[in-house]
């Protein structure tokens, strides 16, 4: 297939800052700056977990675990003086380590974003990365994060400073006190962000832009889970537009209990256009949204087959799809890298909402659980989600907090594991070994 | 027939047309189904221009309003300008706008004022959801006037205010729009400069641009010298950070958009639709045809798009260069009838066909796409057409109609009759507030793929579900 250069879900564009045309994508680096507490490694951790999961080979680089490796243990703020001669050594070679191991990211590994995540709060210090970036060859893009909010730094520092390797044996008082100090070191040399730099956003660059203002810290919970069980589901067969099964309904019943009992606050509920959503919504009796496109992975020729159908029919196919689930796509169908891109407004929009409820389905949920728990391609297609179990999904510090709460309904399981033996000559007893009990 | 709900047996059932679930019949889904837009039951929202003339605010209303309204927001632009050429006849010259003539003063404010009134019609009585209030907006206290005024009723406001000190820029902007204007018609073009220039200095005196500080609650992004840097602050809800993002993606450059179809196919030849079939030799000829168009046009670094169709990919292929493929570019999903002919179409889903001819931006084939899911699709398409320069976009036939309704600024209703014929190029070159198009017939034969909406004296006659065969036909194209 020749040229094959967006890849099927997504323009890699050639971009031209310098107007000379750059037919490969010039790799981008990210920088962020900002005092101590300001969120800085929040928004890269965050970033590269978006851009991973849309596609883009991203990578953070955190100068403060160089450090770490460099100085095993932890004193006190001093080692961040101003003055401190041998501490101010061994941060510029940590920022060069880093530096280095970005090079090499973008430039040899295939990386094509890197996030470095440091202060850099001196000009000195980003004219180094500028002038870095302009030898290798890298765009830079700088987010700067200010923060004046005296609760809003406490926090941070409770959230996510305490727990550090850096103060696992003080105190939470000392630990605060210390990290205060270790913020004012770094005050006095603070130079907000004021270079001309590249004045033409590019696509990655609209795109963080367009995420970096949509994300929020406000606490909230994300409850994801399947349509109640179909009767396509009791049958072993795939995707189709059933309705529920008696027990289907039932979950509905629990579901709704179950969101009473929570006491959520203006809970927004989501499902697909596939009835068998739509019906497990209506005994919420609340109201809800449609989306087109939380509909499940469109299984084309395959759509309604039993898998052992699928083998029967399209043995190839069949084993094709065990050997790459993520990229596989059914014939006149999808595959999870287009369900990724597919579902791409909805993850923008569960970022900029509070407290939501998607009643989706399989291959969706593994795919938007993936985002929220920084699953690989490779993870993503296999995660479990079991029927008649909601997931609730909090973010705390760096990452998600997952609760699994089955509502203890019995359903059919329609998890398939992949086969040991994913060959195009394998038997069709190896082929149909990990098929889940059907009717 | 009285409608019996049985609160203990909802059955849901699928609305004929969108192919939408609802608990009963007649339910009224006042939601957005599907769109990227989800339903707020929100307040609307009014989006306030700011800045001195020829400042490029009316063109960022234009684009702005034609944006939201393709992508499903209901959208109106209100240019205070216009209230005032209504008001006063006839324009003298820039002594209406100096600060100190009360006489005009008092008809400006006024403009304003039915022009807020007019927003608020709009909203309460029109289901309008977002109003576009374009004007300079330049003194803190006009902005406090339309401040008070959605404040008591529950509207969001959010300011755009464009600022600009490049004289060239300007000059420019003069001459693209300006002249044109009703107020210069029939001027001397020098006359006119020197008039307008005198009416920027009326404005400039009291210029009081948002201020960071000042204004660090109210919601806005400023925009600098066309899109060089951005000031954002406080972006309130969905619609807000999606219209950020359409003004950062936005350019100014001059360049132009080819529109083209594929080549003929194999299915076209025998007015079968969708499907995957590869090109018809007639097909094969316009790939070549376009692409000595293409080297003719001597096009400065130009983009090739298509779909992930053979026949999209086929036509580029002929063009010798590299190109790139969007799966949001393939035809639309015709569900079950991919593959079918007018006419099978016709005889096995005859209250389909017919409820297609009724409404058919909104009716989605079953188990397929309406237009409506379509533009849903296409618009990461549009916001990377509105990024790039000069791009030739090889698609097909609901695709482009789609696409040319964003840049043509046409409506829902009249969107899926566009007529988007085989091997013609579509020239799109954006000037002042709109778009020039040119059309280039290839002239090498193919069949016609139009089928326009059946008429007839009683205009539901031949839309109706029970018609005759022969009516339903009538408008199909000739195949093999």
């Amino acid at each position: 297939m020749p040229m094959m250069r967006g890849c099927s879900s997504r323009t890699k564009l050639a971009q031209n800052q310098d107007r000379a045309v750059c037919m490969t994508n010039c790799p981008t680096l990210i920088v962020t700056v900002g005092l101590p507490a300001r969120g800085k490694t929040y928004i890269s951790k965050k970033l590269t977990r978006y851009l991973n999961w849309i596609g883009v080979p991203t990578r953070e680089f955190n100068v403060g675990q160089y450090r770490r490796e460099c100085v095993k243990i932890y004193k006190s703020f001093e080692f961040f003086r101003p003055d401190n001669e041998e501490g101010l050594k061994i941060r510029r070679q940590c920022a060069s380590a880093a530096l280095n191991d970005v090079r090499q990211y973008l430039s040899e590994e295939g990386g094509q974003v890197a996030v470095f995540d440091a202060t850099n709060t001196t000009r000195e210090r980003r004219e180094t990365i500028i002038q870095f970036a302009e030898q290798n060859g890298f765009k830079v893009f700088f987010v700067e994060s200010v923060c004046e909010d005296p609760d809003v730094i406490q926090e941070n520092i409770v959230q996510v400073k305490l727990g550090s390797p850096d103060y696992t044996n003080c105190n939470t008082e000392e630990a605060v006190e210390d990290f205060m100090k270790r913020i004012k070191c770094y005050e006095n040399s603070y130079e907000t962000l004021d270079e001309v730099l590249d004045r033409v956003l590019d696509h990655i660059q609209s795109r963080i832009v367009y995420y970096l203002m949509n994300i929020h810290i406000t606490p909230r919970s994300i409850y994801l889970c399947r349509h109640g069980e179909s009767e396509l589901n009791v049958n072993g067969r795939i995707g189709g537009d059933s309705g529920l099964t008696p027990r289907g309904k039932e979950f509905g019943k629990k579901l709704s209990q179950f969101i009473l009992e929570q006491g959520i606050s203006d809970l927004k509920v989501w499902t697909s256009q596939m009835k068998r959503t739509i019906q497990t919504a209506e005994a919420l009796h609340v109201p809800y949204e449609q989306w087109k496109v939380l509909n499940e992975i469109d299984a084309g020729v395959c759509e309604e087959m039993m898998y052992e159908e699928i083998q029967d029919h399209y043995p190839l196919e069949f084993a094709l799809r065990d050997q790459d689930k993520y990229r596989y796509r059914y014939p006149k169908g999808e595959s999870y890298e287009d369900l990724v891109q597919r579902l791409e407004p909805v993850i923008m929009e569960l970022e900029r909402q509070e407290n939501v409820l998607v009643i989706c389905h399989q291959a969706v949920m593994r795919c938007l659980l993936a985002y929220f728990l920084d699953k690989t391609a490779e993870e993503l297609p296999y995660l479990k989600c079991p029927l008649h179990t909601v997931l609730k999904l909090t973010p705390v510090a760096y990452g998600c907090k997952v609760e699994s709460i089955s509502l203890n309904v019995d359903a059919v399981d329609t998890h398939r594991e992949r086969p040991e033996n994913v060959e195009v000559s394998r038997m069709s007893e190896e082929a149909l070994l990990t098929v889940p009990a059907h009717q | 027939m009285a409608l019996r709900i049985n609160a203990e047996q909802k059955k849901l059932t699928q609305t004929p047309l969108l192919k939408i679930w609802v608990p009963w019949m007649g339910y009224n889904l006042n939601r957005r189904r599907g769109s990227s837009v989800p339903q707020f039951c929100n307040s609307p929202t009014m989006i306030v221009m700011v800045g001195l003339p020829a400042r490029g605010k009316t063109y960022i209303s234009k684009k702005l309003t034609h944006y939201l309204n393709w992508i499903g927001v209901p959208t109106k632009m209100f240019n205070v300008g216009q209230y005032r050429r209504e008001a006063v006849k006839i324009y003298k010259n820039f002594e209406f706008f100096k600060p100190d003539n009360e006489e005009a003063m008092r008809i400006r404010k006024a403009c304003a004022a039915a022009a807020l009134k007019d927003v608020a019609a709009y909203f309460s009585k029109e289901q309008g959801q977002v109003a576009v209030f374009d004007a300079t907006n330049t003194t803190r206290e006009r902005r406090e006037i339309i401040l008070n005024y959605a404040n008591e009723r529950g509207y969001k406001v959010f300011f755009v205010e464009s600022i600009c000190d490049d004289p060239e820029i300007i000059a420019e902007n003069i001459k693209q729009v300006k002249f044109g204007s009703p107020d210069y018609v029939g001027r001397d073009i020098d006359e006119a400069m020197e008039d307008f220039t005198q009416r920027i200095d009326c404005y400039r005196a009291s210029y009081m641009p948002i201020d960071d500080e000042k204004d660090r609650r109210l919601s806005y992004i400023k925009i600098f010298d066309v899109g060089s840097r951005y000031l954002v602050n406080r972006v309130l809800d969905h619609i807000q950070s999606r219209i950020v993002y359409y003004l950062m993606n936005i350019h100014v450059t001059p360049r132009s958009i080819y529109l083209s179809r594929h080549g003929e196919s194999e299915l076209n030849l025998l007015g079968r639709i969708g499907g995957d079939s590869g090109l018809s030799p007639r097909g094969q000829k316009y790939a070549s045809a376009l692409a000595a168009f293409i080297r003719g046009q001597n096009i400065r670094e130009l983009k090739v798009w298509t779909s992930h169709m053979k026949r999209t990919i086929q036509t580029a292929e002929a063009l010798g260069v590299q190109y790139e493929q969007w799966k949001a570019l393939n035809e639309i999903d015709a569900g079950v009838c991919e593959e079918l002919t007018y006419e099978e179409i016709q005889q096995n889903l005859p209250e389909e066909f017919a409820l297609r001819d009724q409404d058919k931006y909104r009716y989605r084939y079953p188990k397929g796409e309406s237009y409506e899911d379509l533009v849903h699709r296409l618009e990461p398409v549009i916001m990377e057409l509105e990024r790039q320069e000069n791009v030739l976009v090889i698609c097909h036939q609901a695709v482009f109609r789609c696409l040319l309704a964003y840049f043509l600024d046409k409506p829902a209703d009249e969107l899926p009759y566009l007529r988007c014929p085989l091997h013609t190029v579509l020239k799109l070159t954006p000037i002042a507030y709109g778009c020039e198009v040119e059309s280039f017939y290839l002239n090498i034969e193919a069949v016609n793929t139009h089928r326009e909406r059946p008429v007839s004296l009683l205009s539901l006659q031949n839309v109706n579900v029970n018609r005759k065969p022969e009516d339903a036909l009538q408008t199909v194209p000739d195949h093999i």
